[in-house]
């Protein structure tokens, strides 16, 4: 307890600093692949984009944020097991945030693929096995993590074909495809506007002490997915026919209405990404300032300050406005082969998954969903080439970066415990 | 800053826009072969070079652009066709400009004269053949429309129509090659034997180039009925 009365001024700053640098990372990074798919086929530019992200990853990190940042602070670990030695969490959750974000940064200036979920969940479980014993990880929580990050690439794919399949019905190999679009566009904009509303608000907000029951939870959704149809119609309303383009490509015009529609799923995606992947930079933070303010008292249903979230959300965009732009340039220009009806399903799908893993309070891997989407559109006869070696990428990922979290916060933990005593 | 980024890596170059552009330059190949037979009837030894110049540079850009479809068509790429069938696709293409080719070339090595009485047949079979092929450069243009319904629908159907058509043209070419052949064995006996025997060789080769527009249509319905 002494060395918490002792060093938590010193403990609070370092675990805002940490936690700071790897919301950083996040927005740096992160959020590009999450925004990959709407920039890459042309749905909005990069600047609108970085705007759509600095809204949305907030509105989503603040809102359907806390569950997530729930489990990463206090559902990975045990905090019975170490009930007398709160400093023993602190040097751990310090030493996950230090070895996650170092790793982050080797992996990507190396090109290695790397996961910021993987680097943080193996960072907690690799301080927690290797400093406190492995009794105090709940494998249980690590088995249901790790089933989610095999199960929601497949559901964010699956999602995809269908919206793929269903697409293509109503109004790709339709007699008319535009006047198609024009009519189910806007039907297609309240399922953006219907799923994630309903997802976040279902049973309510409680870290906002926002209540709501099923009804009222399926109303507001609604009401919420006609608005947002509302405004995209107006929108699709807009596309007119563009005769020069179709003569070299017949479903140009077709394609534009997907244009508009693309920046609700955009959104949509911002703001799921914000509600997952935010807590992978927060979680260890809040977990540190919540053992400091109750004096080394480890609260095990501690409620999350508001300014934590606020804090994560300045990150990511402060990440964003520094370097994530141009790694979605990057992104933009080399993925020109998905056109916005592709992005469309695929965004969505993607988004769909997210926000429902985020609900369940599952931390995932936004960019492995998202590339799990988009091969879902493939498999549905809707890509032009798909690269699956990618695939390959993406296990070596998980490989690499589950170990070497793991090692690196063991590394560190014994590091602050040799500093602090 | 080596790019793995896996939303970035995971979009493989698309061949369909490439094997459009091969099919275009094929067309621009086929395209010249009507000017070299109205400079052989003509007697035009020079236009019939520079025709025969232009056909060879053009099988040559083809073959380039082939080439770069099939080096960025590996295995671990996704398709929404199967792989062997596009490339049997890509191949008929580019057999049309080897035809166009050969004809080029049999014109040049030997000096030809069109008999009178055959320059009427020789231009209706000539013609009909490149409009199959052209025929067949439309339904190629078709892939990248194929490729957004997911080769199904309207579209497919359309496309099936137009095959049909060019199945219709090559059959005309096949009475339009008989005819001429007819023609030819009329006056057999007062031409060379060497010239014959060229004369049956080039009205062979100017059936090939609709045989082969209509193979590229049959692959192509291949591709749709997977």
């Amino acid at each position: 307890m002494e060395i918490i009365a002792q060093w938590g001024t010193v403990f609070v700053a370092l675990a805002l600093v940490f936690g700071l640098y790897m919301t950083w990372g996040i927005g740096a990074n992160d959020v590009a692949n999450a925004m990959g798919t709407s920039v890459g086929s042309g749905a909005v530019t990069v600047t609108q984009a970085i705007v759509i992200a600095a809204i949305f990853e907030f509105a989503g990190a603040f809102l359907a944020g806390g569950t997530v940042t729930a489990t990463i602070r206090n559902g990975i670990i045990d905090a019975t097991a170490m009930a007398g030695h709160p400093e023993q969490l602190v040097y751990g959750m310090l030493a996950s945030l230090v070895a996650a974000g170092i790793w982050l940064m080797v992996a990507s200036a190396r090109g290695w693929p790397v996961s910021t979920t993987h680097s943080i969940v193996g960072a907690i479980v690799g301080f927690a096995v290797t400093g406190i014993g492995v009794d105090a990880v709940k494998w249980g929580k690590i088995g249901e993590i790790a089933a989610s990050w095999l199960v929601s690439p497949l559901l964010g794919g699956f999602l995809a074909m269908l919206l793929m399949w269903s697409i293509r019905a109503s109004i790709l190999t339709a007699e008319n495809p535009f006047q198609m679009a024009k009519r189910w566009g806007p039907v297609y904009v309240f399922l953006v506007g219907w799923i994630v509303s309903l997802v976040t608000l279902f049973k309510g907000l409680k870290h906002l002490d926002f209540h709501l029951t099923t009804s009222q939870s399926l109303l507001a959704s609604t009401i919420i997915g006609v608005a947002v149809a509302g405004v995209g119609k107006h929108l699709i309303d807009r596309v007119r026919v563009d005769e020069a383009a179709d003569r070299t490509f017949h479903y140009a015009s077709v394609e534009k209405v997907f244009t508009p529609m693309m920046i609700f799923t955009a959104c949509a995606m911002a703001f799921a990404h914000g509600s997952n992947d935010v807590a992978n930079g927060i979680g260890p933070m809040a977990a540190v300032v919540s053992i400091i303010r109750h004096g080394g008292e480890v609260a095990q249903k501690a409620n999350l300050p508001l300014w934590i979230l606020v804090l994560g959300g300045v990150g990511i965009v402060v990440g964003l406005a520094t370097m994530g732009y141009r790694v979605m340039q990057t992104i933009g220009t080399r993925i020109t082969e998905l056109t916005p009806s592709r992005g469309f399903c695929a965004t969505l799908a993607a988004a769909s998954t997210v926000v429902v893993a985020s609900k369940t309070g599952l931390p995932v891997s936004t960019t492995h969903i998202a590339v799990g989407a988009v091969m879902g559109v493939g498999l549905a006869r809707g890509i032009g080439a798909l690269d699956l070696r990618v695939i390959g990428n993406i296990v070596a990922s998980w490989l690499v970066t589950l170990p070497a979290g793991a090692l690196l916060a063991a590394l560190f933990f014994f590091v602050f415990r040799l500093i602090f005593g | 800053m080596k790019s793995t980024n896996p939303i970035a890596a995971l979009f493989g170059r698309s061949p369909f826009k490439a094997m459009q552009k091969h099919m275009a330059i094929v067309a621009e190949c086929v395209g010249e072969v009507p000017p070299l037979f109205e400079a052989l009837i003509a007697g035009d030894q020079e236009s019939v070079l520079r025709a025969k110049e232009r056909i060879f540079e053009r099988e040559q850009a083809a073959d380039a652009v082939k080439n770069q479809v099939r080096i960025h068509l590996p295995r671990s790429l996704f398709l929404p066709v199967d792989r062997r069938d596009l490339l049997e696709v890509l191949d008929r293409q580019d057999a049309i400009a080897d035809i166009a080719q050969d004809i080029a070339g049999m014109l040049v090595t030997r000096r030809m004269t069109v008999p009178e009485n055959m320059q009427a047949d020789l231009r209706a079979l000539v013609r009909r053949s490149v409009d199959a092929c052209s025929q067949a450069v439309t339904v190629i243009n078709e892939l990248d429309e194929l490729v957004e319904t997911g080769f199904r629908g309207p579209e497919a159907t359309r496309v099936e129509t137009m095959v049909e058509t060019l199945t219709r043209t090559e059959d005309e070419t096949d009475r339009l090659g008989i005819a001429l052949v007819s023609a030819l064995f009329a006056r057999e006996d007062s031409m060379s034997p060497i010239s014959v025997m060229l004369w049956y060789r080039l009205i062979q080769c100017i059936g090939d180039l609709a045989d082969s527009a209509k193979t590229v249509g049959d692959r192509l319905l291949a591709l749709i009925a997977r």
